[in-house]
């Protein structure tokens, strides 16, 4: 007789959070709701036509982050030029205050980037079904939380029920074993999975990512590793919480306290993948195989290792993939075969939700000092930017000293937000500009009309922002 | 969502084929906070001129159908991008109704999200309420819950429509209607979740 295999840690989240279930549809309970200003306002003028309260607004938080701009904060919106940009965070001000939504506006030092904020609170937490108006939500997955991107119809059917209807996606498991090499990060093992699946690779699925390399990585590494889940087109990424999760969480201000914490960590201790568990996929990294990692072209799936090269449409026999490949090489303005380091930077930008946390900072941090100990400052002819993620990362480092090491060294500090990486707000880059990234997106237009952006780790843009050019971290260590 | 029930109304004479999501409403409205206020951009290029100033003979700008709340147009009706944009411009417009011989999937579809309701009538019905809206009398009268429309001179004529999309309407549910529905379910599971994991509940 066969006996029922064990669950996923994405079984186990989603069943306890199914209310009803109708052909296949289940209509989810939504523990966190995180909105933001830029996907919101459609929603609220949706729950006002129809005369509907949010359900519960003490399980939303609202943050400002993608419009703001990344200096002049304490003004509040008046520092916003944009008048849109400055109409749509005052909707969100109306919206929250209306509605009774907790709100971390402008200048408030618990704002910042949506990603950021939701962990540093501890409002993040495992087991919890998190939504927001964000295709980055995936990075809550690192708590063991079931973390979705949805579209205004959704943030307004969630604000009014609480729920989501949606059907199940398929289990799909990514084992990362090994030591890496130093240098090597969660950005490279990230960026080595999108490589390795494509941009389409996790599509329909949940992904879980296990093994000692993930296990051995800190709450902001598995944030950075499930941040970028969504470039492999899955729908959520998932670590499975343990000691590191527990001891991030202890003592935030949201979460839970006293005789809670002792029965939330209890549950929370149940949720793990079960051993005879059947996943749809699964693949398998070598860790210490991976170089620190560079994108080259316009997809984030255009990964090649810092001391590889630009493609050679040459190389390839399909002529679509040809004509693909010239034309990406093309927007980037890199010739076929060209070495990657040869590629001079521009701009070099530190932050977005995949990099603009603390322990980012203070890697990248760690390779401008040892330079500038050794003389070197940022490249002259190099624009090079630290935005730190939220008011309090912001503080932190401050108190640790990183934003005197970077000023001393020529990088502008700057005050959080989303910032360059969606080229909405008043940070972006200019035509043919090409710089050295630590985001998430290197689309055509990403971070600014005609700006071309390559993809790397905090550790590796901070090397680049020395160096002038794309370079190896590894000769700055 | 607003049930839709029976609808007396003014309608508009549009005899023009294919009309887009584009001419609907055009992309430089959509960065709008509000789903209210689209009004302003409904037709743009056909209700006003380069210099913003409205064409006094197109037929939403002409008195006699001021605060028309059914228009009656040519084949096709809706077609291009999937924006939403397109029936909340409508609504926003007073437009409850659009009469036609055929509308684009996508359109029709959002039209149901939105309570607006798009009715399809064989070619010549609709001449026939198209001529009848020129006249002086404008004023249909559409009643869902019997599937008819009935022409300013008193011609009835019966429509067709997906029951399970006509009960919706009719009660005016939506997604969220829908699932607010369920609301009993939705309040027992978090009876259920605050006893076996308080902590959720932020005091
Ligand atoms: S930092 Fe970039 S990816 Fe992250 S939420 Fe902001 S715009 Fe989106």
């Amino acid at each position: 007789m066969r006996r029922m295999s064990g669950k996923t840690l994405y079984d186990k989240i989603w069943d306890a959070h199914v209310v009803d279930v109708t052909d296949g549809e289940a209509i989810l309970y939504i523990d966190l709701h995180l909105i933001h200003e830029v996907t919101t306002p459609q929603a609220f003028a949706g729950l006002r036509a129809n005369r509907r309260a949010v359900r519960r607004p003490d399980r939303t938080l609202a943050v400002a982050d993608h419009n703001v701009p990344t200096e002049g904060q304490a003004l509040g919106v008046d520092a916003v030029a944009d008048l849109e940009a400055r109409l749509q965070l005052q909707t969100l001000t109306k919206n929250v205050a209306d509605f009774g939504i907790e709100y971390f506006p402008m200048g408030d030092i618990r704002n910042g980037i949506v990603h950021v904020v939701g962990p540093e609170q501890g409002r993040t937490q495992p087991g919890m079904t998190i939504v927001c108006g964000d295709s980055h939500t995936s990075t809550h997955g690192a708590f063991g939380a079931l973390a979705q991107g949805i579209g205004t119809s959704e943030v307004e059917h969630v604000l009014a029920t609480q729920t989501l209807r949606q059907k199940k996606s398929k289990n799909f498991r990514v084992n990362i074993e090994g030591e890496p090499a130093p240098g090597v990060g969660a950005k490279d093992f990230a960026l080595a999975v999108i490589g390795e699946i494509g941009t389409a690779g996790g599509t329909g699925s949940v992904i879980e990512y296990a093994g000692s390399s993930v296990r051995a990585l800190s709450m902001e590494g598995r944030m950075t590793l499930c941040n970028l889940t969504i470039e492999a087109g899955a729908r959520a990424g998932l670590v499975a919480p343990d000691e590191t999760t527990f001891d991030y969480l202890m003592g935030r201000p949201a979460g839970p306290k006293g005789g809670g914490w002792d029965m939330a960590l209890s549950y929370w201790k149940t949720l793990f993948t079960d051993d005879d568990a059947v996943f749809d996929r699964e693949i398998h990294l070598d860790a210490a195989t991976i170089a620190p990692l560079v994108t080259w072209g316009t997809s984030p799936e255009d990964v090649v290792a810092v001391t590889g090269k630009a493609p050679d449409p040459a190389d390839f026999d399909a002529p679509e993939k040809q004509a693909a490949i010239a034309r990406a090489l093309d927007y980037m303005g890199l010739t076929p075969g060209q070495p990657m380091t040869e590629a001079k930077v521009d701009v070099v930008f530190i932050g977005s939700c995949t990099n603009s946390r603390i322990e980012d900072l203070r890697t990248a941090a760690a390779i401008v000092q040892t330079a500038f100990l050794n003389g070197r400052l940022v490249a002259p002819h190099v624009r090079a930017m630290v935005v730190p993620g939220s008011g309090l990362v912001s503080h932190q480092a401050e108190e640790e000293g990183l934003d005197a090491i970077f000023k001393a060294a020529g990088f502008e500090w700057r005050e959080p937000g989303c910032s360059m990486c969606l080229g909405m707000n008043p940070d972006r880059l200019t035509p043919g500009q090409r710089c050295a990234s630590t985001s998430n997106r290197n689309f055509e237009g990403r971070q600014g009309r005609g700006g071309r952006t390559h993809l790397m780790s905090p550790a590796m843009a901070a090397a680049a922002a020395i160096a002038g050019h794309i370079a190896d971290v590894r000769d700055f260590l | 969502m607003e049930p839709f029930t029976r609808l007396d109304a003014k309608s508009a004479p549009l005899p023009l084929a294919n009309i887009d999501t584009d001419q609907i409403i055009p992309k430089q409205f959509l960065k709008t906070v509000e789903r209210e206020g689209l009004a302003k951009g409904l037709f743009y290029d056909l209700r006003f001129d380069e210099q913003g100033r409205e064409k006094p003979d197109f037929v939403l700008n002409r008195p006699e159908y001021k605060g028309a709340g059914v228009l009656v147009t040519g084949d096709n009706f809706g077609c291009g991008s999937s924006r939403e944009h397109a029936p909340w411009a409508l609504m926003d417009f007073g437009v409850r109704a659009v009469i036609s011989t055929s509308f684009a999937d996508i359109f029709y579809n959002n039209c149901f999200q939105n309570g607006l309701l798009p009715v399809v009538l064989k070619a010549e019905e609709v001449a026939q309420l198209m001529d009848e809206a020129r006249g002086g009398n404008h004023v249909v009268s559409i009643d869902l819950e019997t599937q008819r429309v009935t022409s300013p001179s008193g011609k009835v004529f019966a429509f067709e429509i997906d029951p399970q999309r006509k009960q919706k309407m009719l009660l005016g549910l939506d997604a969220i209607g829908e699932t607010l529905g369920k609301t009993t379910y939705i309040d027992s599971y978090e009876t259920r979740r605050a006893l076996a994991q308080p902590w959720l509940e932020r005091a």
